[in-house]
């Protein structure tokens, strides 16, 4: 019996390679210097979901990302890959959202879309690490959740056991679907793109990334209904404004400072025999070491 | 009411030391806001085990939830006993730690009680904020300032509306004191079947293997941590030989972790372990501002670096200008050559 099986993904900044161009001369993020990447663990997700699909057969996954539509860019990897369908979240009205508001829209989302036997995301993103967006959605849905996943080890009778990081072990947990589960970054890395997907969703586009007259291919999107992807807005998911972007955010920035460290006096030395040997007499002369 | 709470962490017994960093840092915090420091502890065959953990920092009102489901840890059970207690209790504050526990927990409950939370912050303060489009003014706000975007710059988040505020906190980042080994505070037991339902209790721990820190990175004296500079696994085996010699720990750069040079329990920085050792050798650490958040109070900073430019210099009592092929070899043999 297959699975609805849906996993939360996002576009971040690629804030691993960060070069002196990263931020502005005012102190805020320089976005364009950096590139846009789908998050790392929510590529682990995905790589849980696809194999959950393949474990039984019938299963479906979509792709629920919130962002601009350039976001979109996040489900046409995620199809390539063997994904079945993608929704993008995106309305002015959700930007500036901290997690809980991102956390709202999500489960908002779902709920329109229909709650699945599964929900699946990153750990965390890179660009905030705080890995709230999922036991939150989780929350919202009113569904038990299992983060720091590892491995899932069994899904069958309306329930899954999964093996998941802790503190210094691991752990081995069962519980009931419908379920939320946060994947760890240690977990099976996503299978590659595969070629036959690629060319198939190649053109896959939402709605907003068409222009207005002069569709290239415009007979390919008549005929091909699997090459418009989802586009959801705050009124499509009937989402309470209140609760979305900026103004549903509890957690408000006071200030953003770039940090300059004060420097210290340094000694500099080379790479030199007689200087490094220098040091460690030094050191050990005042007990630094030894 | 309107008090500073701590989430203690359990492991069976024992309350971990983040949750006493906690404590250490909410008696401080309820002291400049002139409230009390309240706790609370769930598990299972706690009670007359955890209260002299706890009560000695400082804490006024410790409150025990003790029942065989609270042990080991599942996300629903605690979620619940803490919402519950929240709604009766209205707590102004409220700090866990930014472990597996903390980082499951946490967000789950502010959720429910629609509440901010901050994650892994590096310092906590109170203050006063201006909110000036509303032209509303608040008073004793928590400051949560934490690293943001890869640690490139550091964020102040203010929960100005929403109660409470709540962070969570990196283990090692604060320090514990104990306030008054004989300190009175309040013991409240509470029929945990009031605050948990039975439907709460869905997800089954069917196996748990816990084993010790295989490292002892935050008690250690002398660390050396390795960076991407390290090149490779390999490369870290000289940074673990002149550990021994020194009989430092070796610790990692997140940039070296995530290109899998060492283990992630390794990770020294904003989201891995704070050190303060006595020395702090950093051997091929550019030294992101996530990193540095995770070391700065170390004692005596040497960097390593070809890069004469790395923002790690700029903090380091010594810096070596030289690959750290060259200069770590060097290391080993001078300590050798001197020490006896």
């Amino acid at each position: 019996m297959g699975l609805k099986i849906i996993v939360l993904a996002k576009q971040v900044p690629d804030t691993r390679n960060v070069g002196p161009d990263a931020m502005t001369p005012e102190g805020t993020v320089n976005r364009s210097a950096l590139p846009a990447i789908f998050n790392p663990e929510d590529l682990n997700a995905l790589e849980q979901a696809l194999r959950l699909k393949d474990a039984n057969p019938g299963s479906t996954v979509t792709v629920i990302t919130m962002g601009p539509p350039r976001a979109a860019e996040v489900i046409r990897e995620s199809l390539y890959r063997g994904a079945d369908g993608g929704y993008l979240l995106t309305d002015r009205a959700f930007a500036g959202a901290d997690t809980l508001a991102t956390s709202y829209a999500l489960a908002t989302a779902i709920r329109k879309i229909g709650v699945p036997d599964v929900i699946l995301g990153g750990r965390q993103a890179i660009d905030g690490d705080t890995a709230q967006v999922g036991p939150q959605v989780a929350q919202k849905l009113g569904l038990p959740q299992v983060t720091y996943v590892e491995e899932i080890l069994k899904c069958a009778d309306g329930k899954m056991t999964v093996k998941r990081h802790i503190d210094g072990g691991v752990e081995t947990v069962e519980a009931p679907l419908p379920l939320v589960l946060t994947v760890n970054g240690s977990a099976a890395p996503c299978r590659p793109r595969n070629a036959k997907l690629v060319m198939k969703y190649k053109r896959a586009m939402v709605p907003m990334e068409m222009p207005a007259e002069g569709l290239a291919y415009a007979d390919d999107y008549e005929k091909k209904p699997y090459l418009t992807l989802g586009q959801l807005t705050t009124a499509d998911v009937d989402a309470d404004l209140a609760q979305c972007g900026l103004s549903g955010s509890p957690t408000k920035v006071k200030a953003v400072q770039n940090i300059v460290f004060k420097a210290k006096e340094s000694k500099v030395l080379t790479a030199a025999d007689a200087d490094v040997e220098g040091l460690i007499q030094e050191l050990l002369a005042n007990h630094t070491i030894g | 009411m309107n008090n500073v709470f701590v989430y203690c962490e359990l492991e069976g017994t024992t309350v971990a030391e983040v949750s006493q960093e906690l404590l250490t840092k909410g008696r401080k915090l309820a002291n400049t806001l002139g409230v009390q420091l309240e706790a609370v502890a769930a598990g299972a065959g706690i009670t007359g085990k955890v209260e002299s953990q706890i009560l000695p920092y400082g804490v006024d009102r410790l409150h025990i939830f003790d029942a065989q489901g609270l042990s080991p840890y599942t996300s629903l059970p605690h979620t619940a006993l803490m919402v519950n207690l929240f709604k009766e209790e209205q707590p102004q504050i409220c700090l866990m730690g930014a472990d597996v526990v903390g980082r499951d927990l946490g967000p789950r409950v502010s959720s429910a009680l629609h509440s901010g939370l901050t994650a892994d912050c590096t310092a906590l303060e109170i203050g006063e904020h201006d909110d000036k489009k509303a032209g509303k003014h608040y008073e004793n706000l928590l400051y949560q300032i934490r690293p943001a975007f890869g640690g490139n710059i550091v964020a102040t988040i203010v929960n100005p509306e929403n109660r409470p505020q709540m962070a969570t906190v990196r283990s090692g980042v604060m320090k514990a004191e104990v306030l008054d080994p004989n300190y009175k505070g309040e013991v409240v037991v509470h029929d945990v079947a009031k605050y948990v339902p039975e439907t709460e209790y869905v997800v089954k721990v069917i196996d748990r293997h816990v084993e010790k820190a295989k490292n002892n990175l935050k008690g250690a004296s002398i660390v050396i941590a390795g960076g991407y500079g390290m090149g490779s696994k390999e490369g870290f085996d000289m940074l673990y030989e002149l550990a021994h010699e020194l009989h430092a720990e070796v610790g990692g750069s997140r940039a070296a972790v995530d290109a899998g040079f060492c283990d992630h329990d390794l990770q020294i920085g904003q989201t891995g372990v704070t050190v303060r050792p006595k020395v702090y050798i950093a051997c091929g650490i550019s030294g992101a501002i996530q990193h540095i958040a995770g070391m700065k109070e170390s004692g005596i900073i040497i960097s390593v670096n070809s890069d004469p430019n790395a923002p790690i210099n700029a903090i380091a009592d010594y810096v070596i200008n030289g690959t750290v092929e060259e200069v770590v070899p060097k290391l080993i043999k001078y300590y050798k050559q001197n020490s006896k």
